[in-house]
């Protein structure tokens, strides 16, 4: 066959072929086209379930975290103020020195805040707010904040679930998470 | 204030007949509850390298030893989280979990195509690991590529909380906890994802604000 001849046949042989991979979804594990939309979400423990109402649950889960405040921020500083007497007055505040307003203020974006320079833990006693690790006891911190008012103790029977520990130890390497019952 | 006062003013917060659960992110919303979209907890910690950091999503709640072995993701249903480097609460980089023939495929940490509720797969990732789904009674499987690790399958509900208590206050029928309380959660598992990621590669920042989204798929 003519060079120029061989060379068109190789030619139109590797345009088709290019064609075909480009139609050929084998080398990704799922259609390369598919796409998806957001039916849950959560940055922080609790904050959905506790401070959002129930007609908003929905709504919540599928606004993203730069618009929450906006929409949500009056409702949650509501919600907060008729679960905890700890917050009954504008000024009162929590443990961290925060006023309802600056309470919610800060759950309002439902975003977990971690530090990429050192311990990552949601509360150590020190560190606040670094992360949330496996051993964290989330519900009992923020138990706290919600009813302990400014140094802990106005509400004892509500401010802490004494459930300090998961049930099953955790692993100290990957994946962490212990094996299921 | 009494506790009658309490209870009740928690109660008028509470629509008649809806179950608000104080718990991480279990039993959040209707449109979500009983499906593999329904996130129960979001973790992220430094790994046992402290040059990594671990993202944890965990879904379907409340997962019988019993129910366990028919656990399962489904394909049509993606994890995704969000990370954000410039604190402006929009996502700079995506890790992307699907679920394919028995297998999880992670993404990223990658930028992006788009930001939001809705998109596609990065299948293009520069960073990317798989691993076969760890079976119910398998001991755990780890995929690796690089110094990135991941893990998709059962596990212990790391969740610990006395709920029935909480919910005793709420109904008026308690006015405090109890000393010692009960986790609710013993004994129960959940479908995990375990993805554990250089922090180099989460940009040079001191920290990171991160939430993660379960995703359904719509074509």
């Amino acid at each position: 066959m003519k060079f120029s001849k061989l060379f068109s046949l190789l030619l139109v042989a590797g345009m088709i072929m290019t064609g075909c991979k480009d139609d050929d979804d084998s080398s990704t594990p799922i259609d390369s086209n598919a796409q998806f939309t957001t039916a849950d979400q959560m940055g922080r423990p609790a904050v959905n379930t506790v401070f959002i109402s129930s007609s908003s649950k929905n709504n919540f889960n599928t606004t993203v975290p730069s618009n929450q405040s906006a929409a949500f921020r009056t409702e949650m500083e509501t919600n907060l103020a008729g679960l905890s007497p700890a917050y009954a007055n504008e000024a009162d505040a929590n443990a961290l020195g925060q006023n309802r307003d600056a309470f919610v203020d800060l759950l309002a974006t439902d975003v977990l805040n971690v530090s990429l320079t050192g311990t990552t833990t949601f509360f150590d006693g020190t560190n606040v707010l670094t992360g949330r690790n496996l051993s964290d006891d989330v519900i009992s911190t923020e138990l706290l904040l919600i009813f302990g008012g400014e140094d802990g103790t106005e509400n004892p029977g509500l401010s802490d679930d004494n459930v300090d520990s998961n049930d099953k130890q955790f692993l100290s390497t990957f994946p962490y998470l212990a094996a299921p019952f | 204030m009494n506790f009658k006062k309490i209870t009740y003013s928690v109660l008028s917060l509470i629509l008649v007949g809806t179950i608000i659960v104080f718990a991480a992110d279990h039993i959040d919303a209707p449109a979500v509850t009983d499906t593999k979209a329904d996130i129960t907890d979001f973790y992220a910690f430094q790994g046992s390298s402290s040059s990594n950091l671990v993202f944890v999503a965990n879904t379907q709640g409340l997962l019988a030893p019993s129910a366990t072995g028919d656990a399962e993701f489904s394909e049509n249903t993606m994890i995704q989280f969000n990370i954000d480097n410039d604190n402006d609460n929009i996502e700079d980089l995506v890790i992307q979990v699907i679920f394919a023939d028995g297998k999880a495929y992670a993404y990223g940490p990658v930028a992006p195509t788009t930001t939001g509720l809705s998109g596609g797969i990065e299948f293009d990732a520069t960073n990317n690991v798989s691993v076969d789904i760890t079976e119910y009674g398998e001991s755990a499987k780890t995929g690796t590529s690089g110094s990135m690790k991941l893990f998709a399958g059962p596990r212990d509900d790391p969740f610990f909380m006395d709920f029935a208590q909480y919910q005793a206050i709420v109904g008026g029928n308690a006015s405090s906890f109890n000393d010692p309380g009960s986790d609710t959660f013993a004994g129960s598992n959940v479908m995990s994802v375990v993805v554990e990621v250089p922090k180099s590669l989460l940009g040079d920042v001191d920290g990171i604000n991160t939430w993660v989204q379960a995703r359904n798929r719509t074509n």
